[in-house]
């Protein structure tokens, strides 16, 4: 030990490593990982760390879909979802955001860049033609905006063929989409996008507070339309009006 | 074997540098062993100290039950609530003496009224410029709240209930609801007929190349008179707008008009008394109503 220490030449701990790529590798993964599980691992065993929130419920399929569509078109990139505790933001978008808020995110669109306004509370702020107008063109509604265009999602038919596998596969770790729910899916997709849908009223005992599309006058369900769903739905779960700010003050 | 034979020499002093080396060998490339510079060691050791009275000041470390509180009990969410408690101290007399004054009295209190103006331009620019525009200009399909042409009424009282209700917002049972028919896509006229009231109507609004015929002022009469009026002035209780003017929401020529007889609907506006407290949606209604074309 005291070879090592003193950082002598022959043997010694340090030369076995530094000549034995595998074993610097292993043992590269044992330092790294302490700090993960010191900062990973209580956040199964706390139960601090999600506090239970009335209201949060599983995204509707036509949500989901377009929850897929945020992800893959990078939107986290340029927009936060997640308020901070801070004056200037609590001000500006409304209740900081909650853990509980993002629990069926997989995964979670926190962000961290903040090119665009936080989007945590987006939903309810517009209405659906607003959206239409800003995804095609965000200039036309706000002149100063740097957003990109996104204007083939209204061209783009939205392909859900996967959706019950994902909702399954999300239930496995976690999701509490029930079999009625998930027995549904197609059906709760299509009546998420026509009022007149004999299924709409079943899918909103489903789904609280989903909001329904006037799809009349166009052929089927597009990308954009999945994507305002799920915008529409961005923090509107709790009602803070009964949420207790300082009963769960020392929470988190 | 030469590399082992290498590295067991001992350590030495570099002859042109004058430092030691660390007995590490390569290749017959060897390492010097160079002291860090004194101001970089003072201040990794700085830090180190630092972050241990970071660790006891602050929540730190996860426990079984929860976590270490930190000495100074500072946490995010009380630390929160006391800036915003200290706003509304700061805002408080405005809000009380806003809260207090009756929506009609506001305007008619100089002081009162630059306060809430200002007030209500912050949280205009923040929920409402999106669609009204920066300046309350507007944009197509979202209305101009500068002039004196409005949809459902410029009175304060008018416009703080579409502010709090919103306009055609599903989730809001006592939104302004009503909606104009697709005259088209439902069926109640055909396209040679909505081109005969696209024609009619800018023959009313003066527009060029309008043209009146009896046909379409009997079309207008029989769909249109109910909601938009018999001289197509606009009825507020309906939303219906004034089809004389010259402001056209969404457009003036002929495609458009008839476009919007063929699908109807109109425009949306969320219902903010569920996102906004009492006294923003009051210092809104007078900021609107003070724009220039309030009642």
């Amino acid at each position: 030990m005291s070879d090592i220490a003193r950082n002598t030449p022959t043997g010694g701990l340090q030369r076995r490593l530094e000549t034995n790529s595998i074993l610097l590798l292993l043992a590269i993964l044992l330092l790294v990982s302490i700090g993960g599980i010191i900062e990973i691992t209580p956040l199964f065993y706390l139960h601090n760390t999600i506090e239970k929130v009335e209201g949060v419920r599983p995204y509707s399929p036509l949500e989901l879909s377009g929850y897929n569509i945020y992800v893959r078109e990078g939107c986290y990139t340029c927009h936060s979802q997640m308020i901070r505790p801070l004056r200037d933001e609590v001000e500006r978008y409304g209740h900081y955001s909650l853990a509980a808020e993002s629990m069926y995110d997989h995964p979670f669109q926190w962000g961290s860049k903040r090119n665009g306004p936080d989007l945590a509370r987006v939903g309810g702020r517009y209405s659906n033609d607003w959206h239409r107008d800003h995804l095609r063109d965000p200039r036309s509604v706000v002149p100063t905006s740097i957003m990109p265009g996104y204007p083939f999602l209204a061209q783009t038919p939205l392909d859900a063929a996967h959706i019950v596998e994902q909702m399954k596969t999300l239930r496995i770790v976690g999701v509490p989409y029930t079999d009625a729910q998930i027995d549904n899916a197609a059906a709760d997709l299509s009546a998420q996008s026509a009022p007149d849908d004999p299924g709409a009223e079943a899918m909103r005992r489903r789904y609280p507070n989903a909001v329904v599309y006037d799809q009349a006058g166009k052929n089927g369900i597009t990308e954009e339309d999945a994507l305002i769903a799920y915008l529409q739905h961005l923090g509107v779960s709790v009602n803070f009006k009964l949420y207790d700010d300082k009963a769960a003050v020392n929470v988190r | 074997m030469s590399t082992r034979e290498a590295h067991s020499e001992a350590v030495r002093i570099d002859p042109h540098t004058k430092t030691t080396t660390t007995g590490h060998e390569w290749d017959g490339i060897e390492e010097l062993d160079t002291p860090l510079p004194r101001w970089w060691v003072v201040t990794f050791y700085a830090t180190i100290l630092w972050s241990i009275g970071y660790f006891l000041a602050y929540p730190a470390l996860p426990t079984l039950e929860g976590g270490t509180q930190g000495l100074i009990g500072w946490h995010s969410r009380a630390s929160v609530a006391r800036d915003m408690e200290q706003l509304n101290e700061i805002r408080g007399p405005v809000l009380e003496r806003l809260a207090n004054a009756p929506l009609e009295e506001i305007e008619a209190r100089p002081q009162l009224l630059s306060a809430v103006r200002a007030l209500g331009a912050a949280a205009f620019a923040n929920n409402c410029a999106g669609c009204h525009g920066a300046g309350a200009q507007g944009a197509k399909g979202y209305p101009n709240l500068n002039d004196d042409d409005w949809l459902w009424g410029g009175k304060l009282s008018d416009i703080r209930r579409t502010i709090e209700h919103g306009v055609r917002w599903d989730a809001d049972k006592d939104t302004r609801s009503e909606t104009m028919p697709a005259f088209g896509r439902d069926g109640l006229l055909d396209a040679k007929q909505i081109s005969l009231v696209a024609d009619q109507l800018r023959a009313m609004a003066k527009l060029p190349g309008g043209m009146a015929t009896a046909q379409g002022a009997k079309l207008f009469d029989d769909n249109c008179s109910v909601c938009h009026g018999v001289d197509g002035k606009g009825n507020r209780d309906m939303g219906a707008p004034n089809l004389t003017d010259a402001l056209w929401l969404f457009g003036s020529d002929k495609e458009t008009i008839a476009s919007r007889i063929a699908n109807g609907g109109g425009g949306v506006m969320p219902a903010w008394k569920d996102r906004l407290d009492e006294p923003t949606i009051k210092a809104l209604a007078i900021y609107v109503h003070t724009l220039g074309g309030g009642e």
